[in-house]
């Protein structure tokens, strides 16, 4: 008993050693810009860099739209699977999972193939267009996290019997939606939202090779041309992530719905 | 035609001997499972009737039909003279109370009362005086701001049954709503649920497989099985006057015999080798055909009532002490009867193995069309 308890400890001090070592690395590393003492320096060179802020504007107006696309797409589909269509979730979810398996890059130069400037639908053929394309692209990242998090919360709830009691008060299929299952996923929502920030926030692949001027390649160029600062942005980065989960374990505990999210 | 000629166009005068409607309705299943077949039933406005079975016997889904959840595969159900087989759910002003409750978690008792009102675009003022009226009527009225996981599950069908009522709609359908509470309270909130409903004097339709629950709240039942109607009758004709076996054998504690018809012309049939009459038979008997016979337990006394009885001879098999009665089991010879006695600390109960003579009026035994186990 005691011999495997002193196991355990150690199996969790290598894991947080291995996971922590490299970050404390890299953060202290971060501070050394300065010759002989530890300093914020890197982040102030990289906060006063326009190009840090308008990458990281692109990037966060591209991940509120690709979750807003993403809610829109994946709450009304695994609700109706759920609800019509259970003999399909097998297949939704196989469809789903793709992205994990296909790589990204792959992915963009299927786009590539299909949007180019002079194909059918030309949406590389312009910067605004290209941003759609981008975004679409985005959702099709993020849908793993975003249908597991809401199927999760779906199940999670009597999506029938409440649906049911909803149509028998008289209610439309965009009432029951939006003011019935909607908010009694809310967690699993903002869980799959977050998730998606995460990924879209730190993304390189797509944006790179659409030419996009997203936060991702920045932190790319950065590492490219500069000894400090790409150290910094990696612990910025780190953080925006780390806010991400931590607001998912806040919203997770959300009035009115019980903590096991019934 | 213009829209005066619709509005103008004469309303089919509702007879309210059959405010709800069922003809020939039919339901099948993808596989052709027939899970209704041809369910007919006039129900009277203000009248309370339930559906009893075992599970799969087809009533939850008439039940849902009537709602609008499954369409039927054919017939007609009409409510207060309108045609509403084809229906949406949201078009029938039907209210319905489920077994698992269904209130919203995330909305407020209030909230959920008054979510039918709102989608109705109903006034605020009216809404807020309409949520204050039904949840004094379910006797709930400091939890309007409470969530529903704040609630016991009585509280919550009571929320549930509130919600129903507030849009005030034409038919209250329920299905099992009690199931999922505990004895005590499935009692207390079936007398409320029928206090209620004589209250408001809504036309009720309730699914239930539990008897007690059937025999105590309904002006009539409708006893199903394997899809098919067997009897829909008072409370009083199904549990005294069960017109198939499945009826008899499914309302109420009930002994069932096997006898040999010897005299068809005065009722006599023999069990076992003893003689009995039978007052009361469904269908014409025939000399020599075996029939099943339905005797109630507290329609036999132990011992000899004299002339005029039924007396049949036999052992005590199994004697079970149930609190206020005993339950004495006594075997003739292929047949056995179990009888009721209440308990009384003065009197020794009947010990097993000792012989017994037990009695029954010839009124009591009904003798079913059909034999077999």
């Amino acid at each position: 008993m005691k011999r495997s308890r002193v196991g355990s400890w150690v199996a969790i001090a290598l894991g947080t050693l291995y996971f922590v070592l490299p970050l404390v690395a890299t953060f202290e590393f971060s501070l050394k810009m300065r010759r002989g003492v530890y300093s914020f320096d890197a982040y102030s060179a990289v906060f006063a860099d326009p190009r840090f802020q308008a990458t990281f504007l692109y990037s966060t107006v591209l991940a509120i739209a690709t979750i807003v696309l993403g809610v829109l797409l994946v709450v009304p589909t695994a609700y109706w699977i759920q609800l019509r269509l259970p003999r399909l979730r097998g297949i939704v979810e196989f469809i789903t999972l793709l992205p994990l398996v296909i790589p990204a890059i792959v992915i963009v130069f299927g786009y590539l193939r299909m949007y180019n400037s002079s194909s059918i639908l030309p949406l590389t053929g312009s910067a605004a267009a290209t941003d759609v394309l981008l975004t679409f692209s985005y959702v099709t990242l993020a849908l793993p996290y975003m249908y597991r998090a809401v199927d999760t919360g779906l199940r999670a709830i009597d999506v029938r019997t409440l649906t049911e009691a909803a149509q028998s008060l008289g209610a439309s299929w965009a009432t029951i939606l939006f003011r019935v299952i909607l908010p009694n996923v809310r967690i699993a929502v903002l869980s799959g939202a977050f998730l998606t920030f995460a990924i879209v926030i730190g993304e390189f692949t797509m944006a790179s090779l659409l030419d996009r001027p997203a936060f991702g390649p920045y932190l790319q160029l950065m590492g490219a041309n500069r000894a400090y600062e790409p150290s910094a942005l990696a612990v910025i980065a780190f953080a925006v992530t780390w806010a991400c989960i931590g607001f998912i374990q806040i919203f997770a505990r959300g009035k009115g719905v019980r903590p096991d999210g019934r | 035609m213009d829209a005066r000629v619709l509005t103008d166009a004469p309303l089919p005068a509702e007879d309210p001997r059959r405010f709800l409607h069922l003809e020939h309705v039919q339901k099948t299943f993808a596989g052709g499972a027939n899970v209704v077949a041809n369910f007919n039933l006039s129900v009277k406005r203000g009248e309370f009737v339930s559906f009893l079975g075992p599970s799969g016997c087809g009533k939850t889904t008439t039940l849902r039909m009537i709602a609008g959840f499954e369409m039927p595969t054919s017939g007609r159900i009409e409510i207060a003279a309108k045609d509403v087989t084809h229906l949406r759910p949201n078009q029938r002003n039907v209210g319905m109370v489920f077994q698992a409750y269904a209130l919203f978690p995330n909305m407020t008792v209030a909230e959920n009362v008054a979510f039918g009102l709102k989608v109705k675009k109903r006034p605020a003022e009216e809404v807020r005086a309409r949520v204050s009226e039904m949840l004094r009527i379910i006797k709930l009225p400091n939890h309007g701001d409470r969530y529903p996981y704040q609630l016991s599950g009585g509280q919550q069908q009571r929320v549930a049954l509130a919600r129903a009522l507030a849009v005030k709609p034409e038919l209250l359908l329920l299905d099992e709503p009690l199931s999922a509470l505990d004895a005590k309270i499935r009692v207390s909130l079936r007398q409320e649920i029928r206090s209620l409903q004589r209250d408001l004097g809504i036309t009720t339709i309730y699914v239930t497989h539990d008897q007690e629950e059937a025999l105590s709240m309904s002006d009539r039942i409708v006893v199903m099985n394997e899809g098919h109607v067997e009897q829909i009758g008072s409370p009083f004709e199904i549990y005294n006057f069960p017109r198939t076996r499945f009826v008899a054998s499914f309302v109420g504690t009930l002994n069932l015999l096997e006898g040999r018809v010897v005299d068809p012309a005065s009722g006599r049939l023999a069990i076992d080798d003893q003689e009995i009459v039978a007052a009361r038979v469904t269908g014409a008997l025939k000399p020599g055909e075996v029939r099943s016979l339905a005797l109630r337990p507290e329609a036999i006394v132990l011992g000899d009532a004299g002339e005029g009885s039924n007396r049949m001879k036999g052992t005590i098999e199994e004697v079970s002490f149930l609190g206020a009665v005993i339950r004495v089991r006594v075997r003739f010879r292929e047949n056995a009867v179990s009888l009721d006695m209440f308990n009384n600390p003065g009197v020794a109960a009947p010990e097993r193995g000792s012989a017994a003579t037990v009695s029954f009026a010839r009124e009591d035994v009904l003798v079913l069309e059909g034999a077999g186990a």
